[in-house]
Protein backbone atom coordinates (compact mmCIF):
# COMPACT_ATOMS: atom_id res chain seq x y z
CA UNK A 1 0.00 0.00 0.00
CA UNK A 2 1.38 3.37 -1.01
CA UNK A 3 0.45 5.97 1.60
CA UNK A 4 1.39 8.72 -0.80
CA UNK A 5 -1.55 7.88 -3.03
CA UNK A 6 -4.48 10.16 -2.37
CA UNK A 7 -7.98 9.48 -3.64
CA UNK A 8 -11.23 11.32 -2.91
CA UNK A 9 -13.93 9.01 -1.54
CA UNK A 10 -16.37 10.43 -4.11
CA UNK A 11 -14.07 9.06 -6.84
CA UNK A 12 -13.99 5.63 -5.17
CA UNK A 13 -17.77 5.81 -4.86
CA UNK A 14 -18.21 6.52 -8.57
CA UNK A 15 -15.98 3.62 -9.56
CA UNK A 16 -17.54 1.24 -7.02
CA UNK A 17 -21.04 2.10 -8.24
CA UNK A 18 -20.09 1.10 -11.75
CA UNK A 19 -18.70 -2.20 -10.47
CA UNK A 20 -21.90 -2.78 -8.51
CA UNK A 21 -23.81 -2.08 -11.70
CA UNK A 22 -21.79 -4.79 -13.46
CA UNK A 23 -22.87 -7.34 -10.86
CA UNK A 24 -26.44 -6.29 -10.17
CA UNK A 25 -28.85 -5.26 -12.92
CA UNK A 26 -31.36 -3.90 -10.38
CA UNK A 27 -29.00 -1.10 -9.41
CA UNK A 28 -30.10 2.26 -10.80
CA UNK A 29 -28.41 5.61 -10.20
CA UNK A 30 -30.03 9.01 -9.92
CA UNK A 31 -28.35 12.38 -9.76
CA UNK A 32 -29.46 16.00 -9.62
CA UNK A 33 -27.31 17.73 -12.21
CA UNK A 34 -24.00 17.12 -10.42
CA UNK A 35 -22.93 13.81 -11.96
CA UNK A 36 -19.50 15.15 -12.89
CA UNK A 37 -18.79 16.20 -9.31
CA UNK A 38 -20.43 13.27 -7.53
CA UNK A 39 -18.73 10.91 -10.04
CA UNK A 40 -21.96 9.10 -10.85
CA UNK A 41 -21.03 9.94 -14.44
CA UNK A 42 -18.81 6.83 -14.39
CA UNK A 43 -21.94 4.68 -13.93
CA UNK A 44 -23.87 6.84 -16.41
CA UNK A 45 -21.27 6.20 -19.10
CA UNK A 46 -21.34 2.43 -18.56
CA UNK A 47 -25.10 2.08 -18.05
CA UNK A 48 -26.93 5.01 -19.63
CA UNK A 49 -30.27 3.16 -19.48
CA UNK A 50 -30.01 2.77 -15.73
CA UNK A 51 -28.87 6.32 -15.02
CA UNK A 52 -31.40 9.12 -14.45
CA UNK A 53 -30.37 12.74 -14.25
CA UNK A 54 -33.41 14.23 -12.56
CA UNK A 55 -32.12 17.77 -12.95
CA UNK A 56 -31.97 20.34 -10.19
CA UNK A 57 -34.90 18.79 -8.33
CA UNK A 58 -33.63 16.84 -5.34
CA UNK A 59 -37.07 16.39 -3.75
CA UNK A 60 -38.36 14.75 -6.89
CA UNK A 61 -35.19 12.66 -7.14
CA UNK A 62 -35.76 11.13 -3.69
CA UNK A 63 -39.43 10.48 -4.48
CA UNK A 64 -38.60 8.83 -7.81
CA UNK A 65 -35.98 6.68 -6.08
CA UNK A 66 -38.58 5.65 -3.49
CA UNK A 67 -41.10 4.74 -6.20
CA UNK A 68 -38.52 2.75 -8.17
CA UNK A 69 -37.49 0.83 -5.06
CA UNK A 70 -41.08 -0.41 -4.62
CA UNK A 71 -40.71 -1.99 -8.07
CA UNK A 72 -37.58 -3.96 -7.16
CA UNK A 73 -34.90 -1.47 -8.14
CA UNK A 74 -31.99 -0.56 -5.86
CA UNK A 75 -31.65 3.19 -6.37
CA UNK A 76 -28.55 5.15 -5.41
CA UNK A 77 -29.58 8.82 -5.33
CA UNK A 78 -26.67 11.24 -5.24
CA UNK A 79 -25.92 14.89 -4.86
CA UNK A 80 -23.87 17.10 -2.56
CA UNK A 81 -24.49 16.17 1.08
CA UNK A 82 -26.20 19.53 1.72
CA UNK A 83 -28.78 19.02 -1.00
CA UNK A 84 -29.39 15.30 -0.63
CA UNK A 85 -30.12 15.44 3.11
CA UNK A 86 -31.13 18.86 4.47
CA UNK A 87 -33.00 20.00 1.41
CA UNK A 88 -34.95 16.75 1.19
CA UNK A 89 -35.30 15.83 4.83
CA UNK A 90 -39.06 15.35 4.69
CA UNK A 91 -38.88 13.35 1.46
CA UNK A 92 -36.34 11.02 3.09
CA UNK A 93 -38.43 10.87 6.24
CA UNK A 94 -41.89 10.29 4.74
CA UNK A 95 -41.21 8.62 1.39
CA UNK A 96 -38.12 6.54 2.25
CA UNK A 97 -37.66 5.87 5.98
CA UNK A 98 -41.29 5.61 7.09
CA UNK A 99 -42.06 2.92 4.47
CA UNK A 100 -38.53 1.49 5.05
CA UNK A 101 -37.68 1.49 1.35
CA UNK A 102 -34.49 0.24 -0.23
CA UNK A 103 -33.05 3.61 -1.22
CA UNK A 104 -29.37 4.55 -0.89
CA UNK A 105 -28.71 8.23 -0.38
CA UNK A 106 -25.19 9.32 -1.29
CA UNK A 107 -23.95 12.72 -0.16
CA UNK A 108 -20.63 13.77 -1.64
CA UNK A 109 -18.94 17.06 -0.68
CA UNK A 110 -19.79 16.68 3.00
CA UNK A 111 -18.06 18.77 5.64
CA UNK A 112 -15.64 21.68 5.47
CA UNK A 113 -13.34 20.25 2.81
CA UNK A 114 -15.72 21.54 0.14
CA UNK A 115 -13.51 24.60 0.67
CA UNK A 116 -13.99 27.58 -1.60
CA UNK A 117 -17.76 27.16 -2.17
CA UNK A 118 -18.34 28.10 1.44
CA UNK A 119 -21.02 27.63 4.07
CA UNK A 120 -24.08 26.85 1.91
CA UNK A 121 -22.24 23.88 0.43
CA UNK A 122 -20.30 22.72 3.50
CA UNK A 123 -22.75 20.28 5.06
CA UNK A 124 -22.08 19.90 8.78
CA UNK A 125 -25.44 18.69 10.05
CA UNK A 126 -26.22 15.75 7.77
CA UNK A 127 -25.30 12.98 10.22
CA UNK A 128 -27.48 14.68 12.80
CA UNK A 129 -30.44 14.84 10.41
CA UNK A 130 -30.14 11.29 9.12
CA UNK A 131 -29.38 9.72 12.50
CA UNK A 132 -32.74 10.51 14.06
CA UNK A 133 -34.67 8.79 11.29
CA UNK A 134 -35.92 5.29 12.16
CA UNK A 135 -34.74 2.56 9.74
CA UNK A 136 -31.81 4.67 8.47
CA UNK A 137 -28.24 3.28 8.38
CA UNK A 138 -25.25 5.65 8.13
CA UNK A 139 -21.81 5.03 6.67
CA UNK A 140 -18.95 7.52 6.73
CA UNK A 141 -15.95 5.87 5.04
CA UNK A 142 -12.39 7.12 5.52
CA UNK A 143 -10.53 6.02 2.39
CA UNK A 144 -10.76 4.46 -1.05
CA UNK A 145 -10.70 0.81 0.08
CA UNK A 146 -13.34 1.35 2.73
CA UNK A 147 -15.61 3.33 0.42
CA UNK A 148 -15.60 0.50 -2.12
CA UNK A 149 -16.64 -1.90 0.63
CA UNK A 150 -19.33 0.48 1.88
CA UNK A 151 -21.01 0.69 -1.52
CA UNK A 152 -21.26 -3.10 -1.76
CA UNK A 153 -22.38 -3.37 1.86
CA UNK A 154 -25.06 -0.71 1.34
CA UNK A 155 -26.50 -2.72 -1.54
CA UNK A 156 -26.78 -5.76 0.74
CA UNK A 157 -28.84 -3.89 3.33
CA UNK A 158 -32.59 -4.02 2.63
CA UNK A 159 -33.56 -0.53 3.67
CA UNK A 160 -32.49 3.11 3.67
CA UNK A 161 -28.79 3.94 3.83
CA UNK A 162 -27.00 7.28 3.95
CA UNK A 163 -23.41 7.31 2.68
CA UNK A 164 -21.32 10.35 3.59
CA UNK A 165 -18.52 11.13 1.14
CA UNK A 166 -15.87 13.80 0.67
CA UNK A 167 -14.65 16.02 -2.09
CA UNK A 168 -10.98 16.22 -1.17
CA UNK A 169 -8.47 13.49 -1.92
CA UNK A 170 -7.31 11.72 1.24
CA UNK A 171 -4.50 9.18 1.82
CA UNK A 172 -5.00 5.44 1.44
CA UNK A 173 -5.37 3.90 4.89
CA UNK A 174 -6.32 0.29 4.17
CA UNK A 175 -4.89 -2.49 2.00
CA UNK A 176 -7.15 -3.64 -0.78
CA UNK A 177 -7.85 -6.97 0.90
CA UNK A 178 -8.86 -5.49 4.28
CA UNK A 179 -11.98 -7.12 5.70
CA UNK A 180 -14.47 -4.67 7.15
CA UNK A 181 -17.50 -5.51 9.21
CA UNK A 182 -20.81 -3.65 9.26
CA UNK A 183 -21.25 -1.72 12.51
CA UNK A 184 -17.74 -2.57 13.76
CA UNK A 185 -15.18 0.18 14.32
CA UNK A 186 -11.51 -0.39 13.55
CA UNK A 187 -8.80 0.09 16.18
CA UNK A 188 -5.31 1.29 15.32
CA UNK A 189 -3.09 0.17 18.16
CA UNK A 190 -3.91 -0.49 21.77
CA UNK A 191 -2.52 2.73 23.20
CA UNK A 192 -3.84 3.52 26.65
CA UNK A 193 -3.06 7.22 26.94
CA UNK A 194 -6.09 8.24 24.90
CA UNK A 195 -8.64 6.98 22.40
CA UNK A 196 -9.34 9.19 19.42
CA UNK A 197 -12.58 8.26 17.68
CA UNK A 198 -12.64 9.59 14.13
CA UNK A 199 -14.74 9.23 11.00
CA UNK A 200 -14.49 10.04 7.31
CA UNK A 201 -11.75 12.45 6.31
CA UNK A 202 -10.71 12.94 9.95
CA UNK A 203 -9.35 9.41 10.34
CA UNK A 204 -6.16 10.31 8.48
CA UNK A 205 -5.73 13.37 10.73
CA UNK A 206 -6.05 11.17 13.81
CA UNK A 207 -3.48 8.73 12.44
CA UNK A 208 -1.09 11.63 11.80
CA UNK A 209 -1.58 12.75 15.40
CA UNK A 210 -0.85 9.21 16.61
CA UNK A 211 2.56 9.33 14.87
CA UNK A 212 3.38 12.81 16.22
CA UNK A 213 2.42 11.83 19.76
CA UNK A 214 4.93 8.96 19.76
CA UNK A 215 7.71 11.55 19.95
CA UNK A 216 6.08 12.88 23.10
CA UNK A 217 6.06 9.39 24.56
CA UNK A 218 2.30 9.10 24.25
CA UNK A 219 0.65 6.02 22.85
CA UNK A 220 -2.90 6.62 21.65
CA UNK A 221 -5.34 4.38 19.86
CA UNK A 222 -7.28 5.66 16.89
CA UNK A 223 -10.71 4.21 16.19
CA UNK A 224 -12.19 4.54 12.72
CA UNK A 225 -15.98 4.63 13.08
CA UNK A 226 -17.14 3.94 9.52
CA UNK A 227 -20.65 2.91 10.54
CA UNK A 228 -22.23 5.72 12.53
CA UNK A 229 -25.63 4.09 12.75
CA UNK A 230 -25.74 1.51 14.21
CA UNK A 231 -22.67 2.55 16.19
CA UNK A 232 -20.21 0.09 17.73
CA UNK A 233 -21.33 0.31 21.36
CA UNK A 234 -19.13 -2.52 22.60
CA UNK A 235 -15.98 -0.99 21.19
CA UNK A 236 -16.81 2.43 22.64
CA UNK A 237 -17.28 0.93 26.09
CA UNK A 238 -14.10 -1.14 25.73
CA UNK A 239 -12.07 1.97 24.86
CA UNK A 240 -13.63 3.88 27.73
CA UNK A 241 -12.59 1.18 30.19
CA UNK A 242 -9.07 0.83 28.79
CA UNK A 243 -7.93 4.37 28.10
CA UNK A 244 -7.33 7.49 30.13
CA UNK A 245 -8.77 10.09 27.85
CA UNK A 246 -11.54 10.00 25.24
CA UNK A 247 -11.59 12.34 22.25
CA UNK A 248 -13.72 12.43 19.12
CA UNK A 249 -13.03 14.31 15.88
CA UNK A 250 -15.37 14.81 12.96
CA UNK A 251 -15.75 17.07 9.93
CA UNK A 252 -19.28 17.77 11.17
CA UNK A 253 -21.06 19.60 13.94
CA UNK A 254 -20.42 18.26 17.43
CA UNK A 255 -24.19 18.49 17.88
CA UNK A 256 -25.72 15.24 16.69
CA UNK A 257 -22.68 13.86 14.93
CA UNK A 258 -20.05 11.23 15.79
CA UNK A 259 -19.19 12.81 19.15
CA UNK A 260 -22.82 12.98 20.19
CA UNK A 261 -23.39 9.38 19.14
CA UNK A 262 -20.45 8.21 21.26
CA UNK A 263 -21.57 10.41 24.10
CA UNK A 264 -25.04 8.81 24.02
CA UNK A 265 -23.46 5.38 24.43
CA UNK A 266 -21.17 6.50 27.25
CA UNK A 267 -23.97 8.20 29.18
CA UNK A 268 -25.95 4.99 29.32
CA UNK A 269 -23.24 2.36 29.53
CA UNK A 270 -20.04 3.81 30.97
CA UNK A 271 -20.28 7.46 32.04
CA UNK A 272 -17.01 9.18 31.19
CA UNK A 273 -15.89 12.54 29.85
CA UNK A 274 -15.53 12.84 26.07
CA UNK A 275 -13.80 15.79 24.43
CA UNK A 276 -15.53 16.51 21.13
CA UNK A 277 -13.64 18.16 18.28
CA UNK A 278 -15.85 19.35 15.45
CA UNK A 279 -17.80 22.44 14.43
CA UNK A 280 -20.46 24.50 16.17
CA UNK A 281 -20.89 27.15 13.48
CA UNK A 282 -21.43 27.39 9.71
CA UNK A 283 -18.34 26.94 7.54
CA UNK A 284 -16.61 29.55 5.40
CA UNK A 285 -14.80 29.89 2.09
CA UNK A 286 -11.12 29.15 1.74
CA UNK A 287 -8.76 26.43 0.62
CA UNK A 288 -9.86 23.15 2.22
CA UNK A 289 -6.79 22.79 4.44
CA UNK A 290 -7.05 26.44 5.50
CA UNK A 291 -10.69 25.99 6.45
CA UNK A 292 -9.86 22.88 8.48
CA UNK A 293 -7.08 24.84 10.22
CA UNK A 294 -9.49 27.74 10.91
CA UNK A 295 -12.00 25.45 12.59
CA UNK A 296 -9.36 23.40 14.39
CA UNK A 297 -9.91 20.12 12.59
CA UNK A 298 -6.22 19.20 12.47
CA UNK A 299 -3.77 16.64 13.78
CA UNK A 300 -2.18 19.50 15.73
CA UNK A 301 -5.44 20.07 17.57
CA UNK A 302 -5.64 16.37 18.48
CA UNK A 303 -2.03 16.42 19.72
CA UNK A 304 -2.71 19.46 21.91
CA UNK A 305 -5.86 17.85 23.29
CA UNK A 306 -4.04 14.66 24.22
CA UNK A 307 -1.13 16.52 25.84
CA UNK B 1 -65.43 4.30 10.10
CA UNK B 2 -66.71 6.83 12.57
CA UNK B 3 -63.93 8.60 14.42
CA UNK B 4 -63.41 11.94 16.10
CA UNK B 5 -61.13 13.09 13.33
CA UNK B 6 -60.61 12.05 9.74
CA UNK B 7 -61.06 13.78 6.42
CA UNK B 8 -64.63 13.18 5.22
CA UNK B 9 -64.91 16.11 2.77
CA UNK B 10 -61.92 15.31 0.58
CA UNK B 11 -62.65 11.60 0.82
CA UNK B 12 -66.18 11.91 -0.54
CA UNK B 13 -64.96 14.05 -3.43
CA UNK B 14 -62.84 11.18 -4.79
CA UNK B 15 -65.13 8.24 -3.95
CA UNK B 16 -66.57 8.02 -7.48
CA UNK B 17 -63.13 8.18 -9.11
CA UNK B 18 -61.78 5.45 -6.81
CA UNK B 19 -64.79 3.28 -7.61
CA UNK B 20 -64.04 3.41 -11.34
CA UNK B 21 -60.32 2.91 -10.74
CA UNK B 22 -60.67 -0.15 -8.53
CA UNK B 23 -63.72 -1.79 -10.12
CA UNK B 24 -63.20 -1.02 -13.79
CA UNK B 25 -59.89 0.50 -14.73
CA UNK B 26 -57.07 -0.98 -12.69
CA UNK B 27 -55.61 -4.40 -13.15
CA UNK B 28 -55.01 -5.67 -9.63
CA UNK B 29 -54.97 -9.19 -8.36
CA UNK B 30 -56.77 -9.41 -5.01
CA UNK B 31 -55.15 -12.82 -4.43
CA UNK B 32 -51.64 -11.46 -5.04
CA UNK B 33 -51.47 -7.83 -3.99
CA UNK B 34 -47.72 -7.68 -4.69
CA UNK B 35 -47.99 -9.06 -8.24
CA UNK B 36 -45.19 -7.23 -10.04
CA UNK B 37 -47.31 -6.77 -13.15
CA UNK B 38 -50.20 -5.10 -11.32
CA UNK B 39 -51.27 -1.54 -11.91
CA UNK B 40 -50.21 0.79 -9.09
CA UNK B 41 -52.14 3.44 -7.23
CA UNK B 42 -50.68 6.27 -5.13
CA UNK B 43 -52.99 8.44 -3.07
CA UNK B 44 -50.81 11.54 -3.12
CA UNK B 45 -53.50 13.41 -1.16
CA UNK B 46 -53.03 10.88 1.62
CA UNK B 47 -55.54 12.52 3.93
CA UNK B 48 -58.33 11.04 1.79
CA UNK B 49 -57.31 7.63 3.21
CA UNK B 50 -60.87 6.85 4.43
CA UNK B 51 -62.09 6.76 0.82
CA UNK B 52 -59.25 4.44 -0.16
CA UNK B 53 -59.85 2.14 2.82
CA UNK B 54 -63.57 2.00 1.99
CA UNK B 55 -62.69 1.05 -1.60
CA UNK B 56 -60.26 -1.65 -0.48
CA UNK B 57 -62.98 -2.93 1.86
CA UNK B 58 -65.50 -3.14 -0.98
CA UNK B 59 -62.81 -4.92 -3.00
CA UNK B 60 -62.54 -7.53 -0.23
CA UNK B 61 -58.97 -6.59 0.66
CA UNK B 62 -59.78 -5.10 4.07
CA UNK B 63 -62.08 -6.76 6.63
CA UNK B 64 -64.73 -5.43 9.00
CA UNK B 65 -62.24 -5.73 11.84
CA UNK B 66 -59.64 -3.79 9.86
CA UNK B 67 -62.16 -1.02 9.32
CA UNK B 68 -63.05 -0.82 13.01
CA UNK B 69 -59.42 -0.16 13.79
CA UNK B 70 -59.23 3.02 11.69
CA UNK B 71 -57.06 5.57 13.54
CA UNK B 72 -57.07 3.29 16.60
CA UNK B 73 -53.91 2.39 18.51
CA UNK B 74 -54.17 -1.33 17.72
CA UNK B 75 -55.55 -0.93 14.20
CA UNK B 76 -53.75 -1.37 10.88
CA UNK B 77 -55.46 1.62 9.25
CA UNK B 78 -53.37 4.70 9.96
CA UNK B 79 -54.65 8.24 9.59
CA UNK B 80 -52.71 8.36 6.32
CA UNK B 81 -51.91 5.38 4.04
CA UNK B 82 -49.17 3.08 5.34
CA UNK B 83 -47.85 0.54 2.84
CA UNK B 84 -46.00 -1.44 5.51
CA UNK B 85 -49.04 -2.40 7.56
CA UNK B 86 -52.06 -2.11 5.29
CA UNK B 87 -52.60 -4.61 2.47
CA UNK B 88 -53.32 -3.13 -0.93
CA UNK B 89 -51.48 0.15 -0.33
CA UNK B 90 -48.73 0.71 -2.91
CA UNK B 91 -47.15 3.76 -1.27
CA UNK B 92 -47.15 5.47 2.10
CA UNK B 93 -48.27 9.07 1.73
CA UNK B 94 -49.39 11.98 3.84
CA UNK B 95 -46.83 14.73 3.32
CA UNK B 96 -48.30 16.48 0.28
CA UNK B 97 -46.51 16.66 -3.05
CA UNK B 98 -44.46 13.51 -2.45
CA UNK B 99 -46.78 10.81 -3.74
CA UNK B 100 -46.61 12.14 -7.28
CA UNK B 101 -42.83 11.75 -7.40
CA UNK B 102 -43.07 8.17 -6.18
CA UNK B 103 -45.67 7.49 -8.88
CA UNK B 104 -43.20 8.86 -11.45
CA UNK B 105 -40.60 6.44 -10.04
CA UNK B 106 -42.97 3.48 -10.39
CA UNK B 107 -43.83 4.43 -13.96
CA UNK B 108 -40.16 4.92 -14.82
CA UNK B 109 -39.29 1.49 -13.37
CA UNK B 110 -42.09 0.01 -15.49
CA UNK B 111 -40.62 1.53 -18.64
CA UNK B 112 -37.14 0.33 -17.70
CA UNK B 113 -38.39 -3.23 -17.22
CA UNK B 114 -40.61 -3.01 -20.34
CA UNK B 115 -43.66 -3.92 -18.30
CA UNK B 116 -47.20 -3.02 -19.28
CA UNK B 117 -48.53 -1.92 -15.91
CA UNK B 118 -49.99 1.54 -15.45
CA UNK B 119 -49.62 3.94 -12.52
CA UNK B 120 -52.40 6.18 -11.19
CA UNK B 121 -52.13 8.94 -8.64
CA UNK B 122 -54.77 11.23 -7.16
CA UNK B 123 -53.68 14.63 -5.96
CA UNK B 124 -55.61 17.52 -4.50
CA UNK B 125 -56.00 20.93 -6.09
CA UNK B 126 -54.57 22.51 -2.95
CA UNK B 127 -51.69 20.05 -3.18
CA UNK B 128 -50.73 21.69 -6.49
CA UNK B 129 -49.31 24.50 -4.35
CA UNK B 130 -46.43 22.18 -3.38
CA UNK B 131 -43.43 22.84 -5.64
CA UNK B 132 -42.56 19.15 -5.77
CA UNK B 133 -45.71 18.48 -7.82
CA UNK B 134 -44.21 20.53 -10.63
CA UNK B 135 -40.79 18.91 -10.34
CA UNK B 136 -42.57 15.58 -10.68
CA UNK B 137 -44.70 16.81 -13.58
CA UNK B 138 -41.66 18.07 -15.46
CA UNK B 139 -39.97 14.68 -15.10
CA UNK B 140 -43.12 12.69 -16.04
CA UNK B 141 -43.26 14.59 -19.28
CA UNK B 142 -39.50 14.49 -19.86
CA UNK B 143 -39.48 10.69 -19.61
CA UNK B 144 -42.61 10.45 -21.81
CA UNK B 145 -44.41 8.40 -19.16
CA UNK B 146 -47.59 7.46 -21.03
CA UNK B 147 -48.10 4.72 -18.42
CA UNK B 148 -48.74 7.40 -15.80
CA UNK B 149 -52.04 9.11 -15.08
CA UNK B 150 -52.58 11.98 -12.65
CA UNK B 151 -56.10 12.67 -11.41
CA UNK B 152 -56.51 16.11 -9.86
CA UNK B 153 -59.35 16.24 -7.36
CA UNK B 154 -60.52 19.76 -8.14
CA UNK B 155 -62.99 20.35 -5.29
CA UNK B 156 -61.84 23.93 -5.04
CA UNK B 157 -61.37 23.89 -1.28
CA UNK B 158 -58.38 23.62 0.99
CA UNK B 159 -58.20 23.80 4.78
CA UNK B 160 -58.00 27.58 5.05
CA UNK B 161 -60.64 28.31 2.39
CA UNK B 162 -61.30 28.25 -1.37
CA UNK B 163 -58.07 27.71 -3.33
CA UNK B 164 -58.75 30.90 -5.25
CA UNK B 165 -58.49 32.83 -2.00
CA UNK B 166 -55.72 30.93 -0.21
CA UNK B 167 -53.29 30.39 -3.11
CA UNK B 168 -54.74 30.24 -6.56
CA UNK B 169 -53.58 27.19 -8.50
CA UNK B 170 -55.77 27.94 -11.55
CA UNK B 171 -55.68 27.55 -14.48
CA UNK B 172 -54.91 23.92 -13.65
CA UNK B 173 -55.45 22.52 -17.15
CA UNK B 174 -53.23 25.10 -18.82
CA UNK B 175 -50.46 24.47 -16.33
CA UNK B 176 -50.43 20.73 -17.06
CA UNK B 177 -50.71 21.38 -20.80
CA UNK B 178 -47.66 23.60 -20.67
CA UNK B 179 -45.83 20.85 -18.75
CA UNK B 180 -46.44 18.53 -21.70
CA UNK B 181 -49.40 16.49 -20.41
CA UNK B 182 -52.40 15.12 -22.23
CA UNK B 183 -55.08 17.04 -20.31
CA UNK B 184 -58.71 15.98 -19.90
CA UNK B 185 -61.32 18.03 -18.04
CA UNK B 186 -64.18 15.99 -16.59
CA UNK B 187 -67.01 15.95 -14.07
CA UNK B 188 -65.47 13.82 -11.33
CA UNK B 189 -68.87 12.48 -10.28
CA UNK B 190 -69.97 11.31 -13.72
CA UNK B 191 -69.00 7.65 -14.17
CA UNK B 192 -69.14 7.83 -17.95
CA UNK B 193 -66.85 10.86 -17.97
CA UNK B 194 -64.39 9.15 -15.65
CA UNK B 195 -64.29 5.94 -17.69
CA UNK B 196 -63.84 7.79 -20.97
CA UNK B 197 -60.98 9.82 -19.51
CA UNK B 198 -59.16 6.64 -18.47
CA UNK B 199 -59.76 5.17 -21.94
CA UNK B 200 -58.27 8.27 -23.48
CA UNK B 201 -55.26 8.17 -21.13
CA UNK B 202 -54.61 4.53 -21.98
CA UNK B 203 -54.39 5.12 -25.71
CA UNK B 204 -52.33 8.31 -25.44
CA UNK B 205 -48.72 7.67 -26.36
CA UNK B 206 -45.50 9.42 -25.30
CA UNK B 207 -47.24 11.75 -22.85
CA UNK B 208 -48.48 11.41 -19.29
CA UNK B 209 -52.15 12.26 -18.75
CA UNK B 210 -53.64 14.69 -16.25
CA UNK B 211 -57.36 14.29 -15.64
CA UNK B 212 -58.75 17.43 -14.03
CA UNK B 213 -61.82 16.18 -12.20
CA UNK B 214 -64.30 18.83 -11.07
CA UNK B 215 -65.58 17.47 -7.80
CA UNK B 216 -67.64 18.46 -4.79
CA UNK B 217 -66.02 18.28 -1.39
CA UNK B 218 -68.35 16.30 0.86
CA UNK B 219 -70.25 14.94 -2.17
CA UNK B 220 -73.51 13.21 -1.31
CA UNK B 221 -73.96 14.65 2.18
CA UNK B 222 -76.04 17.84 2.06
CA UNK B 223 -74.52 19.53 5.07
CA UNK B 224 -70.95 18.72 4.01
CA UNK B 225 -71.05 19.62 0.33
CA UNK B 226 -68.72 22.49 -0.51
CA UNK B 227 -68.14 23.31 3.14
CA UNK B 228 -64.55 24.14 4.12
CA UNK B 229 -65.23 23.08 7.71
CA UNK B 230 -65.53 19.42 6.71
CA UNK B 231 -61.88 18.99 5.74
CA UNK B 232 -60.57 17.47 8.93
CA UNK B 233 -63.38 16.65 11.30
CA UNK B 234 -65.78 13.76 11.66
CA UNK B 235 -69.58 14.10 12.01
CA UNK B 236 -71.45 13.84 15.31
CA UNK B 237 -73.63 10.80 16.01
CA UNK B 238 -76.69 12.58 14.63
CA UNK B 239 -74.88 14.01 11.61
CA UNK B 240 -73.42 10.56 10.92
CA UNK B 241 -76.90 9.00 10.78
CA UNK B 242 -78.15 11.70 8.45
CA UNK B 243 -75.09 11.37 6.21
CA UNK B 244 -75.47 7.60 5.91
CA UNK B 245 -79.17 7.99 5.08
CA UNK B 246 -78.36 10.49 2.35
CA UNK B 247 -75.51 8.41 0.91
CA UNK B 248 -77.68 5.27 0.90
CA UNK B 249 -80.58 7.08 -0.77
Amino acid sequence: MDKNIKIATRQSFGEALKELGDENKDVVVLDADLSGATKTNIFAKAYPDRFFDIGIAEQNMIGIAAGMSTCGKIPFASSFAAFVTGRVYDQIRSSVCYPNLNVKICGTHSGLTVGEDGATHQMLEDINLMKALPNMHIFSPSDDTQTRWVIKEAAKIKGPVYIRLCRLATPLIYDKDTKFEFGKGICFGEGRDATVFATGDMVCKALEAKEILKSYGKDIRVVDIHTIKPIDEDLIVKCATETEKLISIEDHSIIGGLGSSISDVLTEKYPKKLIKIGTTDFGKSGKAEEVLEYFGLTSKKIVETVL
Amino acid sequence: MKRDLGHPGGSLSIADILTVLYFKEMNINVKDLKDENRDRFVLSKGHAAPALYATLYEKGILSDDDMKGFRQINGILQGHPDMKHTPGIDMSTGSLGQGVSTAVGMALAGKLDKKDYRVYTILGDGELEEGQVWEASMSASHYKLDNLCFIIDNNNLQIDGPITEVMNSYPIDKKFESFGFNVINIDGHNFEDIEKAFDNARITKLKPTAIIAKTIKGKGVSFMENQVGWHGKAPSEEQYKQAIEELDA
